[in-house]
C-alpha cells in the first residue's frame, strides 16, 4: 500500500474515523447538539476528499484517476460512478444527521451510538457503489446492514425491537443466499473480480470453460439478486419492508430508504454491467419482471394503508421497481446512448433522495409533535404546521412524478431509457410503469387530501427546531431544482454511467 | 427553430403565478384586498393576452412571439424552455386570459379561505396558458400536469355536492389519459433522428416523424396522443368524470374547466394528433368521426334527462365537443384538394363553446347564489325578477343552439361544410344532435326563467356590479364573433394553413 492508495481510500477512512469520534464523543458529554454538531461538521472531511479526487479527475480528463488506474488492491475503484455515490449518501445522511436533533432526545442513552452507528453504515455504503471485488462487496454489504438493523432496534418499545429483529435475520438469510451465490461465480469462474469474471464469462461461448453453459452462471445471478433484492427492497423479498418502516425509528427510516436503496443499486448496476456484461440479454429478462413485480404490489398494496410510514413501505418498493425499469434497459444498441440506462437510473436515484427525505423529514416532524404515525391524525395538517404540509404535499406530488420536481424527470428518463432499447417487453413495462404511477396518485393524494382538507383534531401549532427545518428546506429545495433544472445532475449521471461500459 | 427572447408570452403565462406567489407570501392581506388584488391581476392578464393576440400576425413566420432559452443540455437530453404561439394558439391564449377575468369576477362572494382560493385559480391560469403556448414536449407535458393540482384542489375544498369524489374522479381519469401521452412523449424522444423535445421541428412541412425510425409503431403513438386529449376534451365513452367535475365544480372553477380545460384536449388533438400524425389521422377518420357522432347524440340525449342546471350544460358539452372530433375526421376526404372548413370550424368550436358555455355557467352560477338551488323543477319565471341574468341566460342558450348572428352558429355551419364532403351520412347524423340541442336549451330556459314563479323566489335581485363584468364580456365576444367571425377565423386558418397544405401535398402525391 503505498501513499497514493492511502489518498484514494481516504474518504472511507475518514468517514470511519468521524464514526469512532462521534462514539468517543459521547463519552465526554451529554448534550446531543453537540453530537449532530460533530456528525455534521465532521462530514466536511469525507466530502471535501471527495471532491479533491472529483477535481483531479475532471483535471485528467479521463474516468481514472491516474496512469496506474484508480483501484486499489483489485478491490475498490475510485471512478466517477463510486464518487457521484460518495456525495449522494454523504448528503443524504447529512441531512438525516440534522433531523434526528429533535428525535433522540427522546432516547436519554446511547445517542453517540445512534450517530456512529449512521456514520459506519454509510461508510459501508459508499465502500459498496466503488466495490470492484465479491469479497469486498460482501463485507460492505455486512457493514451497511449490521448498524442498520442495530438502528432499527433503537427505540425501546416492542414494534422497535421487532423490526430490529426482522431486519437482522432477513438480512441475513439473503445474505447467506447471495454468499452461495457467489461462492457460485467464483468457482465457475475462478475469479472474485468483476473485470476477470467479465473476462471469463465473455470467452466462454469460445472455450466452454463454464460446465452447464450459461445456465449455471445465471442460477447464480439468481441467487446473488436475492441478495440485492433484499436491499433494493425490490419485490419479491419485500416482506421485512413494511414492518421495519412502521416500527424503526423514523430518521432512520429516512435513512434507509434512500440511501441505502443507493447503495444497492449502484451494486446491482456494477455487478451486471460490469461483471455479467456478457450475459445481458438474459438477465435484464429477469430484472423486468422484478420490476413489474415490485411497481405493482408496492402500488396495490399501499392503497390499504392506514399508517404513513407502512405507506412509505410500500411506496419505495413501487420506486424500486421504477428503477429497475432503468437497470434492466440495457442498450442493445450500442452508441452514444448506451449509457441511457445506467445514467437514468443515478438520475432516478437522486431525484428519488431528495423527494423521499423531504417527506420522511416533514413525517419525523410531525410524528415527533402528534406522537402518532397515523394518516388520519394528519387531519387539518395545513393549519397546525402549514410548512411541514406544504413540503410534504409537494414530496408527495413529486413521488406520483407530477412536474415541476425531481421525480418528474426522473421517471421520463427512465421510461426513455427503457423504450429506446427498442424491446417490445419494455415497452410493455413503461406501460405498466405509467399506469402504476396512476395508481400511485391516489393513495399519495389521500394524505394530501387529509391534511388539506380535513378539519383539524387539535389546533395547536406544531414545528420543529432550526437544524429540522433547515434540513428540510434544503430537500425540498432540492427536490424542486432536480425537477426546474437537472441538467448538472443528468449530465453527472451520464458521465458517472460511462464507467460501466468502460469496464464491460 | 424558433429563436430569441420577447418575453411577451413569458410575461402573459407566468403573471397570474407570480400573482399566486405574492398571495402565498402574505403580501395582501384581507379578503377585499385580496379579491381586488386578483381583479387587477386577472384584468392585466387579459390585456397581455389581448396584445398577444393582436401582435400576431397572419401570414408571417409560423410561430410568433417567441420565447426560447435551453433548458437542459447534456449528451443525450435535449429539451428547451420554447413558448410561442401560431395562429392556433393564439385565440385561445386570448379565450384563457378573458376566462381568467370571469373566474376571478364570479368568484367574488367566495368567503372560505380566500386567499388559497386564488391561489389556485392563478395556478391553473398559468398552467392552462402554458399548455397553450409551449412548444416543447417536456415543458407541455409539465404545464398539463400542473393544471391538475389546482383544479383537484377547487372542486374539492370549494365545491359542492360529492366534490371529493368528484376531484378524485377528475383526477384518476386525467392522469390515466397523460400517462398514455406521457409514453408516446418519451416514445417520440427517443425515435431515432429526432433526440429533443422540441415540438417545432416535428412540425415543420416534411419534418413529421419517420415511421421507419418511430419507437414505436406510428398507429400507437397516434391513438396513446389521442386516448390523452379524448379523456379531456371528453369524449364518449371517457367523458363520464366530466359531469360530475362540472356539477360539484365552484362557479369559477366549472367556467376553467369548460371554457379552457376542455380546450387543452382539443388544442392537443389539432396541434399533435393533426400536426404531426397526419397520415395516421386521415387512416383512423372514420372511427374518430364515429366517437365524434356517438359523443354529440349521447351527450344530447341525456341532456334531455337532466333536471340539474349544472349538469345539463356539462353533459351539453360532451355533445358539443363531438363536434371537434368531427371537424378533424374531416380531412378523410377523398378526390379534390382538402378546404380548411372542417379544421378551422373544429378550432373555431374550441373557441365558441369556451365563451358560450362560460357564460352559461356565469349565469348558473349567479342563480345559484340567490336561489340555493339548481334543480331545474324548483325554479320558474325568474325573467322578471334577474332581467339581466336572464338576458344572458338566452343569449348564451341561442349561441348554444346555434342561431345565426352568434357564435356558436359559425363554428357548427363550417364543422358540417368540411366534414360533409368526407362522411356525408354521419355528418347528417350529427345535425340531428343539433336538432336535440334546440330542444333541451329551450326547454331549459323555458322552465327556468318563464312560466309561474314560486313565491319564495319574488325577492331575488338581478346580478351585482362585479357579477356584470363576465357577463358583458361574455355576451360582447359571443356577438362579436357571430356577427363578424372573419377576425378570429382568419388567425385559425392561418394556423391551420401548413396543416392543410401538408394533406393536400401528400393528396397530390398519392395521385401521381
Amino acid at each position: 500500500m503505498t501513499a497514493y492508495d492511502l489518498y484514494l481510500v481516504s474518504p472511507y477512512l475518514a468517514m470511519a474515523a468521524l464514526a469512532m469520534l462521534v462514539i468517543v464523543a459521547d463519552l465526554v458529554t451529554r448534550r446531543t447538539g453537540l453530537l449532530v454538531g460533530l456528525s455534521f461538521v465532521g462530514l466536511a472531511a469525507p466530502a471535501a476528499l471527495s471532491a479533491w479526487q472529483l477535481v483531479d479527475l475532471t483535471g485528467s480528463g479521463a474516468s481514472e484517476l491516474s496512469a496506474e488506474g484508480s483501484v486499489i488492491l483489485y478491490t475498490l475503484s475510485i471512478d466517477r460512478f463510486a464518487l457521484f455515490f460518495n456525495f449522494l449518501i454523504l448528503a443524504a445522511v447529512g441531512l438525516v444527521v440534522l433531523v434526528s436533533n429533535d428525535y433522540v432526545r427522546r432516547v436519554e442513552r446511547l445517542q453517540g451510538e445512534y450517530f456512529g452507528l449512521m456514520l459506519l453504515s454509510a461508510t459501508g455504503m459508499m465502500l459498496l457503489a466503488a466495490a470492484n471485488e465479491l469479497i469486498t462487496i460482501y463485507i460492505a454489504l455486512e457493514l451497511t446492514t449490521l448498524p442498520l438493523a442495530a438502528l432499527a432496534a433503537f427505540l425501546p418499545n416492542a414494534r422497535s425491537s421487532e423490526a430490529g429483529m426482522k431486519f437482522l435475520i432477513i438480512g441475513a438469510i439473503s445474505s447467506a443466499v447471495m454468499l452461495y451465490g457467489m461462492a457460485l461465480i467464483y468457482g465457475f469462474t475462478g475469479s472474485t473480480r468483476l473485470d476477470e469474471i467479465a473476462v471469463v464469462l465473455a470467452a466462454s461461448p469460445q472455450s466452454g470453460i463454464l460446465p452447464f453453459g450459461s445456465m449455471a452462471v445465471l442460477l447464480a445471478v439468481v441467487l446473488l439478486l436475492t441478495g440485492f433484492g433484499f436491499k433494493m427492497s425490490a419485490a419479491p423479498f419485500q416482506m421485512w419492508v413494511p414492518d421495519v418502516y412502521e416500527g424503526a425509528p423514523t430518521p432512520m427510516v429516512a435513512f434507509l430508504s434512500v440511501a441505502s436503496k443507493a447503495a444497492a443499486f449502484a451494486l446491482v448496476l456494477r455487478v451486471f454491467y460490469i461483471g455479467f456484461d456478457a450475459l445481458g440479454g438474459d438477465w435484464w429478462v429477469l430484472l423486468a419482471g422484478l420490476a413489474a413485480l415490485s411497481m405493482t404490489i408496492g402500488n396495490l398494496v399501499a392503497i390499504a394503508q392506514r399508517n404513513i410510514k407502512r405507506m412509505f413501505g410500500y411506496s419505495t418498493i413501487a420506486h424500486a421497481g421504477y428503477i429497475l425499469v432503468g437497470v434492466a434497459a440495457v442498450a442493445t444498441v450500442s452508441g452514444e446512448s448506451a449509457t441511457f440506462g445506467p445514467s437514468s437510473v443515478l438520475f432516478y436515484l437522486a431525484a428519488y433522495t431528495a423527494a423521499n427525505l423531504t417527506a420522511f423529514f416533514a413525517i419525523v416532524c410531525i410524528g415527533n409533535r402528534i406522537n402518532s404515525d397515523e394518516i388520519e391524525d394528519y387531519a387539518g395538517m395545513l393549519r397546525r404546521a402549514p410548512f411541514l404540509a406544504i413540503a410534504l404535499a409537494l414530496a408527495l406530488i413529486a413521488l406520483i412524478g407530477v412536474p415541476p420536481t425531481s421525480i418528474f424527470i426522473a421517471k421520463i428518463y427512465i421510461f426513455a431509457a427503457a423504450i429506446n432499447t427498442g424491446e417490445s417487453l419494455m415497452t410493455w413495462l413503461v406501460i405498466i410503469g405509467v399506469v402504476n404511477s396512476v395508481v400511485s396518485a391516489y393513495y399519495y393524494l389521500r394524505v394530501i387530501k387529509v391534511m388539506f382538507l380535513q378539519p383539524a383534531i387539535h389546533t395547536e401549532r406544531l414545528g420543529g427546531s432550526w437544524p429540522v427545518n433547515v434540513a428540510l428546506g434544503v430537500a425540498a429545495l432540492c427536490m424542486i431544482w432536480l425537477g426546474v433544472a437537472p441538467g448538472i445532475i443528468v449530465t453527472a449521471a451520464e458521465r458517472a454511467a460511462v464507467v460501466l461500459l468502460a469496464g464491460g | 427553430m424558433p429563436t430569441g427572447f420577447s418575453g411577451l408570452l413569458t410575461a402573459t403565462v407566468f403573471l397570474p403565478a407570480v400573482a399566486a406567489l405574492l398571495l402565498a407570501f402574505g403580501l395582501i392581506r384581507g379578503d377585499r384586498n385580496i379579491r381586488w388584488f386578483a381583479a387587477a391581476v386577472a384584468a392585466a392578464d387579459l390585456i397581455l393576452s389581448v396584445i398577444v393576440f393582436a401582435l400576431f400576425q397572419p401570414g408571417g413566420e409560423r410561430f410568433q412571439l417567441v420565447d426560447r432559452f435551453d433548458w437542459i443540455t447534456t449528451d443525450t437530453v435535449q429539451a428547451s424552455y420554447l413558448l410561442g404561439v401560431d395562429g392556433i394558439s393564439a385565440p385561445l391564449v386570448m379565450l384563457t386570459g378573458l376566462l381568467g377575468l370571469c373566474a376571478v369576477f364570479v368568484s367574488f362572494h367566495i368567503s372560505n379561505r380566500v386567499r388559497e382560493y386564488f391561489i389556485w385559480l392563478f395556478v391553473l391560469q398559468t398552467a392552462v396558458l402554458g399548455v397553450f403556448t409551449a412548444l416543447d414536449f417536456l415543458l407541455f407535458f409539465l404545464f398539463w400536469e400542473i393544471e391538475l393540482v389546482p383544479m383537484y384542489l377547487l372542486i374539492s375544498t370549494w365545491g359542492t355536492g360529492r366534490r371529493e369524489y368528484s376531484a378524485m374522479k377528475f383526477l384518476i381519469f386525467t392522469i390515466l389519459g397523460s400517462a398514455f401521452m406521457l409514453v408516446a412523449i418519451v416514445a417520440v424522444f427517443v425515435s431515432a433522428g429526432v433526440g429533443s423535445f422540441d415540438m417545432t421541428r416535428l412540425l415543420e412541412p416534411g419534418g413529421a416523424l419517420d415511421a421507419s425510425r418511430a419507437a414505436l409503431p406510428m398507429g400507437v403513438l397516434f391513438w396513446l396522443f389521442f386516448i390523452a386529449f379524448a379523456v379531456k376534451l371528453p369524449t364518449w365513452p371517457v367523458h363520464t368524470w366530466l359531469p360530475d367535475a362540472h356539477t360539484d365544480a365552484p362557479t369559477a372553477g366549472s367556467v376553467m374547466l369548460a371554457g379552457v380545460m376542455l380546450k387543452m384536449g382539443g388544442y392537443g388533438l389539432l396541434r399533435i394528433n393533426a400536426g404531426m400524425f397526419p397520415e395516421q389521422l386521415q387512416q383512423f377518420a372514420l372511427p374518430i368521426v364515429a366517437l365524434g357522432v356517438i359523443s354529440v347524440l349521447y351527450g344530447a340525449v341525456v341532456t334531455m334527462r337532466q333536471t340539474d342546471l349544472k349538469r345539463l350544460i356539462a353533459y351539453s358539452s360532451v355533445s358539443h365537443m363531438g363536434l371537434v372530433l368531427i371537424g378533424l375526421g374531416s380531412v378523410a376526404v377523398v378526390g379534390g384538394a382538402l378546404t380548411d372548413a372542417g379544421l378551422t370550424g373544429a378550432a373555431m368550436q374550441l373557441f365558441t363553446h369556451g365563451t358560450i358555455t362560460g357564460l352559461l355557467f356565469v349565469a348558473v352560477g349567479i342563480l345559484y347564489e340567490q336561489t340555493h338551488t339548481r334543480h331545474i323543477p324548483d325554479l320558474g319565471g325568474l325573467a322578471n325578477r334577474m332581467p339581466i341574468v336572464s338576458g344572458a341566460f338566452l343569449i348564451a342558450g341561442a349561441a348554444s343552439l346555434g342561431l345565426p348572428l352568434l357564435s356558436g352558429f359559425v363554428s357548427e355551419i363550417l364543422v358540417f361544410f368540411g366534414a360533409f364532403r368526407a362522411f356525408p351520412a354521419l355528418t347528417i347524423l350529427a345535425v340531428l344532435g343539433i336538432i336535440l340541442a334546440a330542444g333541451y336549451i329551450l326547454w331549459m330556459l323555458q322552465r327556468t326563467l318563464f312560466g309561474p314563479r314560486p313565491a319564495r323566489w319574488d325577492d331575488l335581485t338581478d346580478a351585482s356590479p362585479a357579477e356584470l363584468v363576465p357577463v358583458a364580456l361574455l355576451v360582447i365576444s359571443i356577438v362579436a364573433v357571430g356577427v363578424y367571425p372573419a377576425w378570429l377565423t382568419e388567425v385559425f386558418r392561418d394556423g391551420l394553413e401548413p396543416i392543410v397544405s401538408g394533406y393536400n401535398a401528400g393528396l397530390a402525391g398519392i395521385s401521381r
